[in-house]
């Protein structure tokens, strides 16, 4: 009994460090300009650019979606805003631990997982306003939706676990590095694996070498799921799931180390 | 320091080369960013030249002027990183104390871009040549494409040292990226002007002066040697370059007067 009481107060204690650094990155983020448009303005930029500027894609032979161009590059900038709001939350760990406020969590904090959770939650709700907007303006810009209430939520389901994996990747870095020039090693590798999935067509109609790292690379299938949900025709549902679920363990143990060095260092 | 104008102009051309050249972070991203991105749109796109009235059967031909206004974009960032830090350091004031005249201060710190924009042009051309892409206007066409693109370097260096000489911070100057990446993304860059078929996206590539630098690069790539679209280019190039030297020969009078 009295275990579980102990084990209760650990949670309980663990959140309260949780909210109290998600709520300070949340008001950081809505609060300053330079944090806020970017997150913004990227994700639209990239959806304004592709699906306005690459159209007549829609139309070479062989393409063959049926909720059209729109509709399948809304899909790929979902999934690229909640990995980048997962790495734009790690630069702001990485600042941070630079200008010693991240020092000063670690000595406060009772349960020091609760910072990387407070992030993690930060994370989320920054990802939350860009999807609101980006569903907006795809909204207003005439994107069709095939697919039913249950296959969309489905898809910002996969795109809740591309963020939680990408804010633990990022996460990791800045921990270890616990300086904002560890940031290129956040945002590259991220930048690569998303470009080199199917991002302008379908897989099939992919050649090559892009084709040979597109057939591997995980996150084609997350991409391939989330444009079956959203044109109603769910493929690799199972699949999905379980890479995105897989990638969120893998980099939260990743994280659980950097917290350890981060302990290591003082 | 003499007060000759040539030595003056030297010694910072020499200072600013050295420093460029010292700084691995600068050159690296400026050559492998847009390569990858040129590998990426290239195996992504490559269908897009069965569409009806695609210039070239080669979507690598017609993507490779895509990382040469890339390349100038990292230029703002660099020219005007590298000031922005001599005004952090209080450089520049130590600068104001001398008789260095302001022309000589502004042509000296874009010679680190120059130098740049030189070594980015002939690896982006000589990649995108060993992977297949042509080159309809020749030898001759491949010197003024690298002509036309430390032009357009230099030209958007002088809005990095603007903004630096403006604002005063790095952070400020990085700022600037995303604003010329949306020019960059607004416009003819991954399909040609007559195939945007969304209204509103023609409208803007129209009048977005990039798409009329990329297809003065796609014209010496794809067409061989077409003399209005070279003209308009260099023009666009140059057009831009005088706005911001002028913006920047008026930021440093400020900026000096202050100090």
């Amino acid at each position: 009994m009295s275990e579980q009481r102990s084990a209760g107060r650990s949670i309980a204690s663990r959140l309260d460090v949780a909210r109290g650094v998600a709520w300070r990155s949340v008001h950081n983020f809505l609060t300053n300009p330079a944090f806020l448009v970017p997150a913004l303005m990227f994700p639209l930029f990239f959806f304004v650019s592709f699906a306005g500027g690459l159209a007549a894609i829609g139309e070479v032979p062989g393409f063959d979606f049926p909720s059209g161009y729109t509709a399948f590059q809304f899909v790929f900038v979902l999934l690229q805003s909640a990995a980048f709001g997962g790495v734009f939350t790690g630069f702001a760990m990485a600042r941070d631990f630079e200008s010693g406020f991240g020092r000063r969590y670690m000595l406060a904090a009772s349960h020091r997982s609760g910072i990387v959770l407070g992030y993690a939650l930060a994370a989320l709700f920054r990802a939350f306003v860009t999807w609101t907007v980006l569903t907006t303006v795809a909204l207003v810009a005439g994107m069709e939706i095939a697919g039913s209430g249950g296959e969309i939520l489905a898809l910002y389901a996969l795109a809740v676990l591309v963020n939680v994996a990408a804010t633990m990747w990022a996460a990791g870095v800045a921990l270890r590095v616990r300086s904002i020039q560890g940031g290129p090693l956040m945002q590259f590798p991220t930048f690569l694996v998303l470009f080199l999935a199917p991002v302008y067509v379908p897989l099939d109609l992919l050649s090559g070498w892009i084709h040979a790292i597109a057939s591997i690379n995980p996150i084609t299938a997350l991409l391939e799921a989330g444009r079956g949900f959203i044109s109603g025709d769910p493929v690799l549902v199972a699949a999905a799931f379980a890479i995105g679920l897989a990638l969120s363990l893998l980099f939260t143990a990743w994280a659980r180390g950097g917290l350890r060095s981060a302990e290591a260092a003082g | 320091m003499s007060s000759s104008l040539g030595n003056q102009v030297g010694q910072l051309a020499r200072r600013s080369v050295v420093r460029t050249l010292r700084q691995p972070a600068q050159i690296v991203p400026a050559i492998v960013f847009p390569l990858f991105l040129l590998a990426v749109n290239t195996g992504g796109l490559k269908d897009a030249t069965s569409l009806p009235g695609f210039p070239t059967d080669s979507y690598l031909t017609f993507i490779l002027a895509v990382p040469f206004i890339q390349g100038a974009l990292f230029s703002v960032m660099n020219s005007g990183t590298d000031l922005a830090r001599d005004i952090e350091t209080g450089f520049l004031n130590r600068l104001a104390l001398t008789p260095l005249r302001g022309a000589a201060l502004l042509s000296g710190l874009l010679a680190g871009a120059t130098v740049l924009g030189v070594v980015q042009a002939v690896v982006y051309l000589a990649v995108g040549l060993i992977a297949g892409a042509e080159m309809a206007a020749g030898a001759g066409g491949a010197l003024v494409l690298v002509l036309l693109s430390v032009t357009i370097t230099v030209a958007f260096g002088t809005i990095g040292l603007f903004a630096a000489l403006r604002f005063g911070t790095g952070e400020a100057v990085q700022g600037l990226f995303p604003v010329f990446f949306v020019f960059l993304f607004l416009s003819a860059m991954t399909l040609p002007l007559d195939l945007l078929t969304t209204d509103w996206f023609h409208a803007i590539a129209s009048v977005n002066p990039v798409t009329y630098l990329l297809e003065a690069i796609r014209s010496l790539l794809i067409e061989g040697w077409n003399l209005g679209d070279l003209a308009l280019g260099f023009g666009i190039a140059a057009a831009i370059g005088a706005i911001g030297m002028t913006a920047a020969s008026s930021a440093l009078k400020t900026r000096l007067v202050r100090t």
